[in-house]
């Protein structure tokens, strides 16, 4: 039965992508074994594995390898039933999928670049980054239950937890505030909730590693941003 | 089960985004009310419907609005599951289907647009990421003869819209399509045959029209 093939996950550290991979796991209850990969230094497996985007996280279940970590959890979703993170209904399935890609293309993509400039550029990041956090406020959060899965952690929870953890840490090597808790509040509530869950608390990376690791990568993106603009 | 309930789809002609909905609405036999958007004018419904990122496509299924390209067309395989399904059973094979789904995502939209607008050794290095792109592409359709095996997929809806660009971009970029990458193009072809692909794309030559005014204007405003 497919649910006995080993399982292996490629991962790094600090990716929240990868950790998107490992909480969905846990909370299935899947046992599987971790590899972490550097990243700056890729392995022959990972470039083996993922030739196309040469990127963690890669999913190993048996023979079959899956990629990108939105389809990691839909997989892990289709594969083990127990604890269903989708929810059943179509239209709250595309719900979730819109929201996720919203999430991560659009609010997230302008914190992380708001962390790793400066300036009128900086300003630019933040201002949209606040925008997109008020639709997530108040179309997609405010009067909703503890999760967006109800009473238990689903699909978009997974996605958009990286706010709970990572983005607090990116506000701190930023020098900036995005979730003021007086204008996020439903946010802010949410993101306790998540972060406190005892299979997610038992799973983030060391902070204080972390925010080591984001004040070099935030220059190192952010120099890299810099000559783009200037070519 | 659905079936009964109004169905409509706002959309703008040349969208590669909306002719993937449209596909997949022929493809299942879905009668449906069309809209067309001025999008330098978007109308109020729009507004209403998409307030998060005010784009086309929408559809708008029993009152509720559908947004982003390929989640309605995951939307429509769900609710219309007796029939021609586009995505495959088995959930290895389907995470595939969605991973390339989402490299046509990432990789021909923006790789095709930074051919029409960039001129010299950027437009050189953006071809190559471009016909590289395809060549990928290629690898995976493999001896196929769609992405979705025997018949059209998901894959093929998402990718299929960009047969309107090539002859735009081959003009751009100063290059043939079917010199550099034969498969895509044999498959395009194939993809043609099919009444739900050739009775929604729009006229090839009236879309190269459009194009290239819309380029001659991109690259006036650089």
């Amino acid at each position: 039965m497919e649910s006995k093939e080993v399982v292996k996950l490629l991962g790094f550290w600090v990716s929240q992508s990868s950790m998107r991979v490992e909480w969905a796991l846990r909370l299935k209850g899947v046992e599987y074994e971790y590899i972490e990969e550097d990243i700056f230094n890729k392995s022959p497996l990972l470039l083996e594995l993922n030739p196309v985007h040469k990127k963690v996280p890669v999913l190993i279940h048996g023979e079959k390898v899956i990629l990108e970590s939105f389809v990691i959890l839909e997989y892990i979703d289709e594969t083990w039933k127990q604890y269903p993170i989708l929810p059943q209904d179509p239209y709250d399935r595309a719900m979730a999928r819109f929201w996720a890609k919203f999430a991560e293309e659009k609010f997230l993509d302008n914190a992380f670049k708001a962390m790793c400039t400066q300036g009128v550029q900086k300003e630019g990041y933040l201002k949209q980054a606040k925008e997109y956090l008020e639709k997530i406020e108040e179309v997609l959060i405010k009067g909703k239950s503890k999760f967006f899965g109800g009473e238990n952690i689903g699909y978009l929870d997974i996605v958009l937890g990286v706010i709970s953890y990572w983005l607090p840490l990116w506000e701190v090597v930023g020098c900036m505030k995005i979730v003021d808790p007086i204008q996020f509040p439903s946010t802010t509530l949410w993101m306790e909730n998540f972060r406190n869950h005892p299979v997610i608390k038992d799973k983030l990376p060391p902070r204080d590693k972390m925010v080591v690791y984001y004040q070099w990568r935030s220059k190192e993106i952010g120099a890299r941003m810099a000559s783009a603009r200037k070519s | 089960m659905a079936d009964n309930k109004k169905i409509t789809l706002l959309n703008s002609w040349i969208s590669p985004f909306g002719i993937r909905v449209r596909i997949a609405l022929a493809h299942k036999g879905i009668e449906y009310d069309y809209k067309e958007e001025n999008l330098s004018n978007k109308s109020p419904l729009l507004l209403q419907m998409n307030p998060v990122k005010k784009q086309i496509p929408v559809l708008i299924h029993d009152g509720k609005p559908v947004c982003e390209s390929m989640v309605i067309v995951q939307y429509i395989d769900e609710v219309w599951n007796q029939k021609s399904p586009l995505l495959p059973a088995d959930p290895c094979q389907r995470a595939q289907a969605r991973f390339w789904a989402d490299f046509v995502d990432k990789k021909v939209y923006s790789l095709g647009r930074q051919l029409w607008i960039t001129t010299g050794e950027a437009l050189e290095a953006a071809k190559k990421e471009f016909l590289d792109c395809f060549k990928l592409l290629e690898g995976e359709l493999g001896q196929k003869p769609y992405f979705g095996g025997e018949t059209l997929g998901f894959v093929d809806v998402a990718l299929i819209p960009f047969y309107l660009w090539f002859s735009a971009l081959e003009h751009c970029g100063n290059f043939i399509m079917v010199e550099e990458c034969p498969k895509i193009v044999a498959w395009a072809h194939r993809c043609m045959e099919n009444d739900c692909v050739s009775k929604t794309l729009p006229d090839l030559e009236k879309a190269f029209g459009f194009l290239m005014e819309i380029i001659k204007k991109q690259r006036a405003d650089k």
